[in-house]
């Protein structure tokens, strides 16, 4: 007995693909959805009976497939949808046809990031068209009311259709620029659930957990792009550090503070592996130095053991490369650690950042190292003023308050975050 | 193909000197000799500034005529192109070659009901 929740999770694991392959077939995003929508609707009737077909993904496409042709028929109004209706059956879907599901994947991948799109409509088409995700999925993740988010992707697949966005890979000198863009939102996707910039919950597992299935993808589409590596490792390593990242009751949890106990062994041996694969290419990248910082940190195994000076050496390169303020105080913690807290100070100081929480975190982390407690706990408040993350803020006021009243808080940079906001 | 309209968005004010001008005229010439061999050329033209604009509405059978353009702005429409391409990227390439040649923005955006 094949279980309606069991046929959800497969055709959310199938989304991506499917839609992938039924665009190229169908020429039309929604034609797409609407024709796995009906491929889902026959499936909760029949596989309840019949069992799971032996291949579910081939049965979805070649449903979905015929579900499309009745549908066209039925609508089938003018020469022009008529005229579809031959094409699906003729001849020439047989060009199609040699396309393989990848292919069609990263033509997906290329089309919701088209920079022709703003970010927002970028990410919403990412998870709802390739992760598979329902819009009121994409609304709550992203605190906005589900006929937001619905219109948001109307009006992108509106123009994606009107306006022809195509449909492939860009190629050559192109390529690079539009991959820049599939990682950013990726990894805008990992940074939502990693660090919300607001609400209750620091981490939304989900979201996380969407990325790096997405990072995974390119990897595996696109294996010999070093960037795209170099996220997927920055993500797992990232992600191996999520169970001591918060206490239980929602807490943040800095870096040297944690219980690496908790670590993910599984996650860091995954992403320290693509980071020597990384190291070998020699083709640095923003991605790949950040993975290769965390990958560092992965090896101490207590706060104690790790080797500042390799991070400090890794984040030079990675100023040279995105000379950025938050760069650059990243950059400043880590001097702290192996110059001291004043050298670490002035680098700070000289920052405009100063609508930027973790700014005004750090610089109170460096003061308070420093015994200039008055000045530390009017940083505390500054930062404090600065995020809408409830775990956060919360950390930032517990902070403050251990030197209000004189007991020793622990010794610790307060950004285990090697990325901006 | 589709068909894609390319606007220029000019500041308001006076025209560059004209050693710029003669610089950025050259380069319409050959962008538009360009287009003419791609076979993606349909129409293009100048326009007068803003300035010289007449808006005309009809309210209740009523004409009401006022001066200067719709839309207060520091920038208007200073020219377009009407271009034929096979899809957005196609149109954006020629975009990209259109503010290279005028140094301004262009704004691309597609004809509804124009394909074959």
């Amino acid at each position: 007995m094949v279980h309606i929740s069991e046929i959800g999770q497969i055709f959310r694991e199938e989304y991506g693909r499917s839609v992938a392959v039924l665009v190229r077939v169908l020429g039309s995003i929604d034609a797409a959805e609407d024709a796995v929508q009906d491929a889902f609707t026959e499936a909760v009737a029949r596989w309840p009976d019949t069992g799971l077909p032996p291949s579910p993904a081939g049965w979805i496409i070649t449903t979905a497939r015929n579900r499309a042709i009745d549908r066209l028929r039925r609508e089938a109004s003018g020469r022009e949808k008529l005229a579809q209706v031959t094409l699906l059956q003729g001849d020439e879907p047989e060009a199609i046809e040699v396309d393989t599901v990848e292919d069609n994947q990263l033509r997906l991948i290329f089309t919701c990031c088209h920079p022709a799109l703003n970010r927002g409509a970028q990410v919403a088409l990412t998870l709802k068209l390739l992760g598979g995700l329902t819009t009121a999925e994409i609304a709550h993740a992203f605190l906005v009311p589900e006929p937001t988010m619905a219109q948001r992707l109307v009006r992108a697949k509106g123009k994606i259709r009107d306006a022809h966005i195509p449909y492939r890979v860009p190629t050559g000198a192109e390529l690079p620029e539009r991959l820049k863009s599939v990682l950013a939102v990726v990894y805008l996707v990992f940074n939502e659930g990693y660090a919300a910039s607001s609400g209750a919950g620091l981490v939304r597992e989900d979201l996380c957990r969407e990325a790096v299935r997405l990072g995974r993808l390119i990897v595996e589409l696109m294996p010999d792009e070093p960037e795209a590596k170099g996220l997927l490792a920055l993500m797992l390593l990232l992600d191996s550090r999520r169970a001591a990242r918060t206490t239980p009751d929602g807490g943040l949890v800095l870096l040297a503070d944690q219980d690496r106990g908790l670590w993910d062994t599984m996650l860091i041996a995954e992403g320290q592996l693509l980071v020597r694969q990384c190291l070998k290419r020699n083709q640095p990248g923003p991605y790949q130095l950040q993975a290769a910082i965390n990958a560092v940190h992965s090896d101490a195994a207590r706060p104690e053991d790790t080797d500042w000076r390799q991070i400090l050496a890794l984040y030079g390169q990675l100023l040279a490369l995105e000379p950025t303020p938050v760069v650059a105080l990243n950059r400043a913690v880590v001097l702290a650690e192996v110059e001291g807290p004043a050298a670490g100070l002035a680098a700070v100081d000289v920052l405009e950042l100063g609508n930027y929480y973790l700014f005004h975190a750090v610089r109170a982390d460096l003061l308070r190292r420093l015994g200039r407690d008055d000045e530390a706990v009017a940083a505390y408040r500054a930062a404090q003023e600065r995020t809408d993350n409830d775990a956060e803020r919360d950390f930032l006021e517990a902070r403050a308050r251990t030197l209000t009243t004189t007991a020793p808080g622990p010794a610790a940079p307060p950004s285990d975050d090697p990325h901006g906001p | 193909m589709s068909r894609y309209l390319l606007s220029i968005y000019q500041p308001d004010g006076p025209i560059p000197e004209p050693e710029i001008l003669n610089k950025i005229m050259a380069d319409l010439d050959v962008l538009n000799q360009e287009l003419h061999d791609a076979g993606a050329w349909v129409f293009t033209g100048g326009l007068h500034p803003a300035t010289t604009s007449t808006v005309v509405r009809v309210n209740d059978g009523e004409v009401l005529t006022t001066d200067g353009p719709f839309a207060e702005a520091k920038e208007h429409v200073g020219g377009l192109w009407v271009i034929e391409a096979s899809d957005l990227d196609v149109a954006l390439e020629w975009g990209r070659k259109a503010a290279q040649a005028t140094t301004l923005p262009i704004e691309v955006r597609p004809f509804a009901g124009y394909r074959d």
